[in-house]
């Protein structure tokens, strides 16, 4: 892979580095203002506040920030820099809890979760577990970067792993812009590596999505045109199939929040954000189904509020004290970046939610 | 009043000029909602000739609207830039095509 796209906010001392200072902006200016309205005061106009945890379906465990890509929209902050890890210790926490929980899906995110050293142990764990759904978010990139992740196709086949994977588009040009140099041919090889293994084929069990999230200050189009899009062009440029294609809004936090800023695009961003809100899409947002754990077990609503270091609202706080019982029915932490998942069809880690 | 006849945020204030007739605002909204659906053409393909469009009629509101419309639709600059060549040869061909009339013109007044 050719030179990494940026630093993360971290490396660079960038005063956004700081969560706090990233809440402040998003209160202040536009939202202080009247411009535009609050999260809560937008949600009120419905009914929707404040808004409630549903019976958890979904736990997302984040093991590092640590990852070979640093990529210019990162809400993670992300970087090879990076030192956050999730310890075998607080692994074996969250293998406890899957046991017991009635959550159907674990979905391991990062950083590239490939990266931490305890990574196959904890997925020959948790495997056996036997959850319905065992996603891991791949960047791709990883399975090409370093011979001891060559083999990793075959290890999410062994185990049956979901494998999602960002994908910014079908272009050399646009990828590489987002990701860093090199990165589209690395990922297109990783996708021919993973398809070869039956991996997003029709009818394949093994099953291949790709994350689309936009290049830039605008939100991602139709989920269902992009991604008929995506498969006429991936199939007739390099044999290449896979299954669904979530269409992800960028949230304005972390890295995409210092690029809108930077590039004068904040204002703006955030009026398509508020104008394109849906009250349909509050009803699904994957807050209310999902549990967010970060690197050193803490518990969030989701992983921007990790990002942001908004824990829940409740007393149990930490995996190691996870309480089912007393997160159900919570409150969900809510500020301006979450107008990013109720705008138009709604956004999700699983894609459109309305 | 405004010292520029062109502000960009004006465009997020389109809507309202059905404040001042609603029936008529809400018409042509409901007309153009419909125009860029899905249909015989891929909302994609109407996109860009609304690009394109947009640029004949220099009209800067539009030129932003459909640039990042085609941005969210995955349309990629190579197609917008091949788009804007529709328009402008169809613009220069409308100024020389009159060179007919000129040349009919001349050969009429000339012995």
């Amino acid at each position: 892979m050719g030179k990494l796209k940026t630093q993360s906010l971290q490396k660079r001392d960038s005063d956004l580095a700081n969560s706090n200072r990233q809440l402040e902006i998003l209160s202040n200016g536009i939202f202080a203002d009247g411009e535009l309205p609050t999260f809560k005061d937008k949600i009120s106009e419905t009914n929707q506040f404040p808004l409630k945890a549903k019976k958890l379906e979904i736990l997302q465990i984040n093991v590092g920030y640590m990852c070979n890509q640093v990529c210019e929209h990162c809400h993670v902050d992300a970087g090879p820099d990076r030192k956050e890890i999730m310890t075998r210790d607080t692994m074996q926490q969250i293998l406890d809890v899957i046991k017991t929980t009635g959550a159907h899906t674990l979905d391991l995110t990062g950083g590239a979760p490939e990266m931490n050293p305890h990574f196959r142990w904890f997925v020959e764990e948790a495997s056996k577990v036997g959850v319905k759904d065992f996603i891991v978010r791949s960047n791709l990139t990883i399975i090409r970067a370093n011979k001891k992740y060559y083999d990793l196709p075959d290890f999410f086949k062994k185990h049956n792993i979901h494998v999602v994977s960002s994908m910014p588009h079908w272009t050399r040009g646009k990828t590489d812009k987002q990701r860093g140099e090199g990165v589209f041919d690395m990922s297109i090889k990783a996708l021919q590596e993973l398809n070869e293994r039956g991996y997003g084929m029709p009818g394949s069990d093994l099953k291949l999505d790709l994350v689309y999230n936009p290049n830039g200050a605008y939100l991602p189009g139709d989920q269902a045109t992009m991604e008929k899009d995506f498969k006429k062009a991936l199939l007739e440029d390099f044999n290449i199939q896979f299954h669904n294609l979530f269409a992800i809004t960028n949230l304005p936090i972390a890295r995409f929040l210092d690029y809108l800023i930077a590039s004068e695009n904040y204002e703006d961003y955030m009026h398509a954000l508020v104008d394109a809100y849906n009250p349909a899409a509050v009803e699904n947002v994957m807050c209310t189904n999902t549990l967010s754990v970060s690197w050193d077990g803490y518990l969030f609503d989701c992983d921007f509020n990790q990002m942001l270091a908004l824990p829940v609202n409740s007393k149990s706080k930490h995996i190691s004290d996870y309480k089912e019982e007393l997160l159900e029915g919570r409150n969900i932490v809510i500020s301006q970046h979450c107008y990013g998942c109720t705008a138009g069809a709604g956004s999700s880690c699983q894609g459109v939610v309305a | 009043m405004s010292k520029t006849y062109y502000d960009p945020a004006d465009l997020r204030k389109f809507g309202k000029i059905s404040e001042w007739n609603q029936e008529l605002g809400d018409k042509f909204f409901d007309y153009y909602g419909k125009v860029f659906e899905e249909g015989t053409l891929t909302a994609r393909e109407k996109s860009l000739i609304a690009l394109a469009v947009a640029h004949t009629e220099q009209c800067p509101y539009c030129i932003d609207a459909y640039t990042k419309d085609g941005l969210q639709r995955g349309i990629t600059k190579e197609e917008m830039m091949e788009a804007l060549h529709v328009g402008a040869a169809i613009k220069s061909g409308a100024t020389l095509v009159h060179g007919v009339q000129m040349m009919n013109k001349v050969n009429k007044l000339e012995m």
